[in-house]
Formats: C-alpha cells, structure tokens, sequence
C-alpha cells in the first residue's frame, strides 16, 4: 500500500510539475491543483495507513489502544483541502479576468511587468 | 429559469432545506454536522431559489448584503470565544449552562454552538455572495 | 495575559468583520480601517510591554495544553514584529485614505488589508507549524485579493505571477510539514525542535532543512527565486505595494529566522554555508537588478531583494551580534522601505509619473517632501547617523569576527550601489526640472504618515543604543531556544 501511494504522489507531483511548466494558463491551474493535492496525499500516507483500526475509545475502555489510524493528519489534509478549495477558486476566477483583460491564455505573451 | 414545477416545488423545499440546514448545524456538536455542512445546504438552499425565481428575490430575502450576513457571522463567532477569558482562562475556552426544561429534558448551551452559529452565517454570506455575483454576471 | 496575546489577531478580525457589515457605505469602511489599524498598534503596543517585562507570552486556546492544541506565542522578535505590524497597519490606512480610489474601496480593500494585518500577526505569534502554514494562507488569499483588485492590464499580469509562485512555495511548505509530522509526530514547534534532537535521521532532516529554506526563501524573494517580486510589486496601488513591501517578504524571514533558531537547530550543518552563499547573491543580484530600472517602484522592488540578504547574513552567521544585526535591520528595513513606497505615491502624485524620465522638479516646489524623502533614501544606502548605518554596521562587525571577508566586501559594495540608485531617484525626480515644465502638485493628506516614519526612521538612528539592547536580548532568546521550549510545554495559562 506504501510503495503504491509513494508511486501515485510521484505521480502526481511530476504531471503537476509538468502542468506549471506549460504556457497555457489553464493547465498552469491544475498543475497548481495537482501539486496541493499531492502534498495532501503526502500527509496522508505520512501517519502509517492502516486499515479497520478507527482511532475510536470503546464505550468499556477510558483510553485508545495502540495500534490506530492517526486522526491529526485526516484533520491537517482537511484544512489543507478547504484551503486548496479557496485558492484554486480564487485563481480560477483570476484566469478568467487576466483572459478578458489580456486576450490571451499564453503565459509568455504576459511580459510587459517583467524586467 | 421559467419553470411552474421549479416554483411550486421549491417553495416547500426552501424551508424544509433551512430547516434541515439548522438541525445539522445542532447536532454538530457531538455527531456529523455542524455551522460548515449547515451552512453549506443553506446556501444550497437559497441558490436553488435564486434559480427558480431571481437573483434579486434572494437578495431581498436575505436583508442584508450577503457579505455583511458574514460579517456579522464573524462578530458572533468571535464573541462565543470570549466569555471563556472572563474566568482568566484562555480565549475560545467552552463554557456551558444547563438549561432544563419543564419536561425534565436538559439542553446543554454553550459557547461552541454561538461560534458554530457564526460558522453557519459566514459560510451563508460567502457562499452567497459568491454564487449570488456569479449569477448576476451570467445573467448581465 | 490571554487577552494580550490573541489581540493582536482578533483585532483585525472585528474590523474587518465590522466593515463587511457596512459593506455600502465607504466612508464608514474607511474611518474603521483607520480605527481597527490604531487599536491593532495599541493592543500590540500593550503585548510588547508584557513580553518585554516577562520574557515570553505563552497562550494556548481553549486550555488545550501544548503540544496538542492551538499555541500562541510571543517573544520578543515576535512582539517586536507585531508591533512593526501595526506600524505599517496604521500609516498605510491613513495613506489610503488620501490615495485608494473608490471603486476599490467599494469591492473591500479596508477588510483586506484587516484580514491580511489578521494574517501577518497571526503568523508572527503562532507557535506551531501548521498554523503558520494556515496564518500564511490567511495572509496570502487577501494579497491576492489585494493584488488583482482593480483588474488593469498590468496588475493582472503582475497578479498571475504573484500567485502562482506564491501557491507553489505554499504546496512546499505543505509537503515539508507532511514528512515532519511522519518523522517526529508532532507540529507544535517547542515539542518538534525536542523530538528533532532526540531523533538521529541527518539526511531527511537536511531534505526538510532544504524544503523549508525553499518554501520560506520564495515568500522572503531570496536569490534565485524572487523573480515574482519585481514583476509584481509595482503593479498594484501605492498602498498595497507600500504594506506588501513592508510586511509580506518580512514574514518569510520572520519564519526562516523562527524556523532554523527553533526547529533546525544545529543538526543541519551546510545549510549555514548555504544561507551564505544565497545572501552574497540576494544582496548582489538584487542591487544591480535595480541599477538597469528607470521607474521608481521597480528600483525600490529590486532594493527590497537586496535588503532581504543583509537579513540572511544574520541568520547564516548565526552569532549573538549577527543575529541582533539582523533583528535591527527588520525593524529599521519595515520602517524605511514602506515609508520609500509611500514617497514614490506621493512623488508620482505630484510629478504624473513613476518614470524618473517623465517627472522631476519636485525639490523646487516641495522642498519638505525632498528631505522626507531623503531620510529613509540615505537610511537605505546606509549613511550615519540613519538606522540603516547602525544595522550595516552591526552586520559587516558580526561578518568580520566569524572571519567572512567576502561577504563583508559584497554588503559594502552593495550598499555603494544602493547609493547610486537612491541618487539616482534623487537627481532625476527632485533635482532636475520637470521635463514637461509642469510645477508638481501638492499631495496634501500623503505626508502624514511619510512624515511620521521618517520620525521614526530618525529615532532609530539617534536612539541607536535602546533599540540595539532590544535586539542583542531577542538574539539572544533565539539562541537559547529551552526558554521558549520551557514556557511553551509547561504553561497552564
């Protein structure tokens, strides 16, 4: 299960280092999409996957015993994903303006601000 | 949208949908729910409004600005953390009054559930202002 | 105590939530966002008095004991920078009075610009690391907000690029909290920076070291990866380029210093070398960079790049006076570098342009802006008695006695270069006659707040000893990280 998530988010972050590389805006988005979704999966796999062990008191017990699924990484990933959510929205909408102001979707024709 | 079924059909729908919206927003506390999910189907809520009838329909539904709906969901939210720091105890510190009710039923009130409230209206107001903006855009 | 600490942050947060409830009326916005800013500086004001009677302000919301609730935490760095916070809060507020145009004003600039002090605060007092990654996003989505309002042809151009580099040094900083918490367990900084020492991975510490330099060295805009900034920064509005300026690349370092006197203590050893290396270039690169420019806020863009390596040199050197050097060239850098911002507004305002070709005659009508503009140009290029003399001065005496003869050649060359540039601006802008032979305008309300940072400007540099003494005792809390580490994990309050 490790070795098969390491493959994905590998994966992952070379289509989204791909992506970023390109000179569309709109796969600049989602490799910028791709990129935060890895690093979440990267979280992810960080707290040792395991199966059927919710990190769940039994009513009889007073503590958790000790092999558990991790529940601070699921709580960091799900801010991280909420955030993620906001920002690719927000740069979305952003590419939707530049195009209407710019009249393009290519990135190096944006270079009158470079110097 | 011009449909006699959408109209008919979402004028019973809005109020069960706020309604459901509030019960998920209650029982957040100790099960699934809460002002996130509660807000989420509000907003759900008011925008299939907004596309049976008009942007403008819901705007006048809300009152308020939608923006100013969250801004006052801020306020909320940031005074439930409050009453903690009165017993010098750190900001955000629950506290909870028992409220019983003639029926011998207890309700636990507490600071969790003004900030889950707070919760709840900014995600409305965002949600809104942000669908709402988009409609009318669409709409121009 | 408690209270003292959240201020700072809820502050902000009820002005910008009072704003968004009187989203129609403009003017109301306005004198909010001047009020919330004098009161956000009050309220830090009050925490560094506490900080500095006590040593360390430690909070954890809701009694949640560290390491497993949200912690705040303040020592002197972190209240010395919310207070710089809420210095440039509050001129930029009353600057934007006199300066922001309407139609921004009515799609929320003063909320922004509360949420992103909100922001700044927030990570300048969090101690553990996944809310400075949550403070940091705080901070970044009102930038951009910040940054595209407006939506002209340049700023969306300028927008795309902030952005984009911005979200892939957030994904950065994303991955390296992931492999922190697999190895240590732990995101809370005092508990990290124990369990780090006790654990003995060299090799994924130097791959965190290095993924942490690269997250926090795109926000600082350090060599090679502040190319977003020029191309950014004079984009937008003279306000927000004046608080982006002063405040956003200063987080970076605030994190970077925070991280690796914390964190990554002395385990990493080549990342020294390594920080010496990228401030040489930060500083070299970035002062010529500005050398080529011929608009006014692109050259201060460029000059905020090289200031950035003086701070590193601090950081690298990792010596009691270096690191005070560096905790004084902060200060003295905010102040000065905003406050230039400011001068180019009211220098545009007044001449038309921010094209040094296209403008000029401004030390003939306006004698008085001429010398504000003066104190913080000459404090930049670091002339005495100015605070940025005393900050090159500590800097350049910490890098001879670790025996950097060439990093001490670099900073003195660039501050010569610094010169130049600031002359330049000078000599095109104030001295020469205006090419059109227009008699520049008057900016009126502008030159409050560039009047009141040149005060301070001056005060730093007359009042060199106390503010000196402020930064030796934060340099000297870094390098002893227990204390922190010791009031973080045991306090009940």
């Amino acid at each position: 299960m490790n070795t098969l998530m390491a493959l994905l988010i590998g994966i992952l972050y070379a289509s989204g280092m791909y992506m970023v590389l390109r000179r569309s805006m709109v796969k600049l988005i989602i490799g910028l999409a791709l990129l935060s979704h890895a690093a979440n999966l990267l979280i992810f796999t960080m707290a040792t996957l395991r199966r059927d062990r919710p990190p769940l008191i039994d009513e009889s017990e007073t503590a958790l015993a000790a092999p558990y699924a991790d529940p601070v990484p699921q709580a960091l990933i799900l801010t991280a994903i909420v955030i993620g959510f906001a920002v690719s929205a927000f740069a979305a909408i952003m590419i939707h303006r530049v195009y209407q102001t710019t009249g393009t979707d290519d990135l190096d024709q944006l270079h009158t601000t470079d110097s | 949208m011009n449909s006699l079924i959408l109209r008919t059909t979402t004028g019973f729908l809005l109020s069960l949908l706020v309604l459901f919206s509030v019960y998920l927003m209650l029982r957040g506390h100790n099960a699934p729910g809460g002002g996130f999910i509660g807000g989420l189907t509000a907003t759900a809520a008011l925008t299939l409004y907004a596309f049976a009838f008009d942007v403008a329909t819901v705007r006048k539904m809300l009152r308020l600005d939608p923006l100013s709906v969250a801004g006052l969901g801020l306020v909320l939210a940031l005074v439930s953390g409050l009453p903690g720091m009165l017993g010098g105890d750190a900001f955000l510190t629950s506290r909870w009054a028992l409220l019983a009710l003639p029926d011998g039923t207890e309700i636990h009130l507490g600071t969790p559930l003004l900030f889950d409230f707070g919760v709840y209206l900014v995600v409305i107001g965002v949600g809104c202002a942000v669908l709402l903006t988009m409609a009318e855009e669409r709409g121009e | 105590m408690n209270l003292l600490l959240v201020a700072p942050i809820l502050v902000p947060l009820l002005t910008a939530a009072l704003c968004l409830l009187a989203w129609k009326s403009v003017r109301v916005q306005r004198w909010l966002g001047v009020a919330g800013s004098a009161a956000l500086l009050a309220s830090a004001l009050a925490l560094f008095a506490e900080v500095d009677g006590r040593g360390m302000a430690v909070s954890h919301a809701g009694e949640w004991a560290a390491p497993f609730g949200i912690t705040l935490a303040a020592d002197l760095l972190g209240a010395l920078m919310v207070v710089l916070g809420g210095i440039v809060g509050l001129m930029v507020a009353v600057y934007s009075l006199g300066s922001i145009d309407e139609g921004r004003e009515r799609f929320g600039f003063h909320p922004l610009v509360q949420i992103l002090l909100m922001g700044v605060c927030g990570a300048f007092l969090t101690g553990d690391l996944f809310n400075l990654y949550v403070w940091f996003e705080v901070l970044l989505m009102a930038s951009f907000v910040l940054t595209a309002l407006g939506g002209e042809r340049a700023q969306m151009e300028g927008a795309i690029k902030y952005v984009t580099l911005n979200l892939v040094s957030s994904a950065i900083f994303l991955a390296a909290l992931g492999l922190l918490y697999g190895l240590t367990h732990s995101l809370n900084m005092a508990d990290v920076s124990l369990r780090l020492a006790r654990l003995n991975y060299p090799a994924l510490e130097n791959l965190l070291a290095v993924l942490f330099f690269i997250a926090f060295g795109i926000k600082a805009a350090v060599f090679p990866l502040f190319f977003w900034l020029p191309a950014s920064y004079h984009t937008m509005p003279v306000a927000v380029s004046a608080l982006f300026a002063g405040l956003l690349t200063k987080v970076g370092v605030y994190a970077l210093i925070r991280v690796f006197t914390l964190v990554f203590r002395d385990d990493v050893e080549f990342i020294k070398e390594l920080m010496l290396v990228v401030a040489c270039l930060t500083m070299a690169v970035g002062v010529l960079g500005a050398v080529a420019q011929m608009e006014m806020r692109r050259i201060l863009s460029f000059h905020i790049v090289s200031q950035i390596g003086y701070m590193i040199i601090g950081l690298a050197l990792m010596t009691p006076l270096a690191l005070a050097g560096t905790v004084f060239y902060l200060a003295h850098h905010i102040i000065v570098k905003t406050n230039l911002f400011l001068v180019s507004g009211a220098v545009a305002r007044a001449t038309g342009s921010f094209e040094l070709k296209k403008s000029g005659g401004l030390y003939a009508a306006q004698p008085g802006l001429a010398l504000l503009f003066l104190i913080p140009a000459l404090s930049l290029a670091g002339i005495p008695p100015l605070s940025g003399f005393w900050g090159k001065y500590i800097l350049v005496k910490a890098g001879l006695e670790s025996g950097q003869v060439v990093l001490v050649v670099v900073a003195l060359a660039v501050s010569v270069f610094t010169m130049i540039s600031m002359m330049k601006i000078w000599s095109e802008a104030f001295w020469k006659p205006h090419p059109l032979g227009l008699t520049p305008a008057p900016v009126g309300l502008l030159n409050g707040p560039i009047a009141a940072m040149a005060a301070m400007t001056l005060a730093i540099g007359f009042g060199v000893e106390p503010v000196m003494q402020l930064a030796e005792r934060s340099a000297q809390q870094l390098l002893e990280p227990q204390t922190y580490i010791r009031a973080v994990l045991e306090a009940r309050r």
